[in-house]
């Protein structure tokens, strides 16, 4: 009985990807001439199609690209730099050791707005605005600080004894890490890449800002000027939308145990 | 060498016939070095450049006029008697305290009522956890398009207002000045509950079901039990999610953007938006600086009293 009533408060707080699907399938004409809650009359795919054939800088595979290639370009740089940084931090206990995570623990505080001003003319100045690679360096920069921490609790809470084997063994210190303590870190890896892919995926702001006016733009930047052009074309809108969420519905569908879990855990900040 | 029955007798081994290895030497180099020094280098250099040399170029230019080409004149606070005299400044100013507290209030009513429904008892809670998580994921600027649809004048928000017979409510819910960051805060709200809600389900799972079922022996009735036992048992969880929510709710941006744009004549204006529309569309780097500087002073405020709140953060999290 509570189960049914829960479920019944659930269906309601979700209605509005009804409204989503349902007005995305809708042709032209019925999309003004039909009540808002009504159901498609038929299935009708011509908004997804006028939306993913858009050229120029508002084409959607062109920004989905753009998207995958910067999204994955800052988690490669993430795991990569903070994994190593955080392991000589954690590992080797020195006066700089600990200087540097403090350094990084305050600016986990440190809110980006006030940056955003100078990193802009800095990276104008020379000439990584409007591009993949300025775009990259920006992220892995910004999250540099929530990977190097995430990484580092999680080393504290590994033995040293497996990467003393290994070099027992005689592996050199840069074998030792990446052959074996980096595998061991799987699931510090998964919680910075879920995180740090999330923040970078669905990123407005920053995108609009270092991005905004060149042909290189992400996906929200795409659907923000897209959308715009479109008056009340909703069925339109709403196939942008619904192609936008599809890549990151997917991915929560295949990891949603531990993106929760991450979300749980892991964010700070 | 024969080690005697008695247990009583201490057994003294001579030095000479002792296996013990020899006690370490603390000026040799370790036997293992863990890396390289020089891995942290890359790190160390964009942490500072990006986070410490920026934020505080970033303060420097809010005490400017500096528009990002050229010269440039310290003027001190002007800049900041600009915002604190203007009316349109000032109310996006507490437009951005509005919507962050009022997110904050109504998520974690929403997020803590969901969690303590869904607790334990319920055979498809995992299910309605994942639905339930589902819009924290997507990119607030699309979940913003979805309600902007359910708020225009066809909508479905005046529909249903037509249907029940309050026809005499149906407005332009997102050009009118008084209702327009109402329309804001529930779309924020409707994102964000599952997130507050994952937060109060792991701080439950930690509550003892003893506990529990002990203050109902004792004869505690429901509302005495969640607040005497259920409470005190979450409020590391209530610590993060309220100062979590706080610092997420001062930035939001997309959804204001997508949704009005700043109007009906700066009714929901912020302070993120503001800086935008300062700094970069308008080019007044100073300026938009100095905004920048208040909204980071506001952040930073509620992120020291979460770390503040947060200390013991061991005993929450890690399970949801």
């Amino acid at each position: 009985m509570r189960e049914v009533l829960i479920w019944i408060v659930t269906l309601v707080g979700l209605l509005p990807f009804y409204f989503l699907i349902a007005t995305a399938f809708k042709t032209d004409q019925e999309t003004l001439t039909t009540s808002a809650i009504a159901p498609p009359q038929s299935l009708d795919f011509s908004a997804f199609v006028s939306v993913l054939t858009a050229t120029g800088r508002n084409s959607i595979p062109m920004s989905i690209l753009n998207s995958v290639i910067i999204t994955a370009g800052a988690i490669a740089g993430l795991v990569l730099l903070g994994s190593v940084a955080a392991y000589v931090i954690t590992r080797r206990t020195r006066t700089w050791t600990n200087l540097t995570f403090y350094l990084v623990l305050i600016a986990i505080i440190l809110p980006a707005q006030l940056g955003t001003v100078p990193l802009y003319i800095g990276a104008r100045s020379v000439g990584l605005t409007g591009n993949a690679i300025g775009m990259i360096l920006l992220w892995i920069g910004i999250l540099l600080p929530l990977s190097v921490f995430l990484y580092a609790s999680f080393f504290r809470g590994l033995t040293t004894e497996y990467e003393e084997a290994a070099v027992i063994d005689g592996a050199t210190p840069t074998q030792a890490f990446f052959r074996v303590v980096l595998p061991l870190m799987a699931p510090a890896t998964g919680t910075v890449a879920i995180l740090a892919g999330l923040i970078v995926w669905n990123d407005f702001f920053n995108s609009l800002i270092f991005l905004g006016g060149s042909t290189t733009q992400t996906l929200p930047v795409a659907m923000y000027t897209y959308v715009g052009g479109l008056v009340s074309a909703w069925n339109k809108i709403f196939a942008v939308v619904i192609i936008s969420m599809i890549p990151i519905l997917l991915f929560y569908m295949f990891a949603q145990k531990r993106f929760i879990q991450g979300f749980a855990g892991g964010l700070k900040g | 060498m024969t080690i005697e029955k008695d247990a009583t007798r201490t057994l003294t081994v001579p030095p000479d016939a002792r296996r013990t290895p020899r006690p370490y030497d603390r000026t040799r180099k370790p036997l293992i070095s863990y890396g390289h020094w020089w891995w942290a280098l890359p790190a160390i250099v964009l942490v500072i450049g990006v986070h410490y040399v920026a934020n505080l170029t970033g303060g420097f230019f809010a005490f400017t006029n500096w528009t990002g080409l050229g010269d440039w004149d310290f003027i001190g606070l002007d800049n900041f008697v600009r915002i604190f005299s203007d009316p349109t400044l000032l109310g996006s100013v507490w437009n951005t305290l509005f919507l962050a507290f009022g997110s904050v209030i109504l998520t974690n009513i929403l997020g803590l009522g969901y969690a303590l429904a869904i607790n334990r008892t319920l055979k498809t809670r995992y299910i309605l956890r994942t639905l339930l998580f589902m819009p924290v994921v997507l990119s607030p600027l699309a979940v913003a398009y979805v309600w902007k649809f359910i708020f225009q004048f066809n909508g479905p928000l005046n529909g249903v207002l037509s249907a029940i017979g309050l026809e005499s409510l149906q407005k332009v819910w997102l050009a009118d000045p008084t209702w327009s960051i109402w329309a804001i805060l529930l779309t924020v709200v409707w994102q964000q509950t599952g997130f507050v809600m994952v937060i109060y389900l792991a701080g439950l799972a930690s509550v003892p079901v003893e506990l529990e079922e002990a203050a109902a022996l004792d004869g505690a009735g429901i509302f005495k039990r969640f607040w005497h036992v259920t409470v005190p048992g979450i409020r590391p969880s209530i610590a993060i999610a309220t100062t979590l929510g706080i610092i997420q709710g001062l930035r939001i941006f997309d959804q204001i953007l997508a949704l009005t744009g700043g109007g009906p004549a700066g009714a929901t204006e912020t302070l993120a938006t503001q800086v935008y529309k300062q700094a970069f569309s308008l080019g007044q780097f100073g300026f938009g600086s100095a905004l920048a500087l208040v909204l980071t002073v506001l952040i930073l405020i509620f992120a020291i009293l979460q770390q503040y709140a947060t200390r013991d953060r061991d005993a929450v999290g890690r399970k949801a």
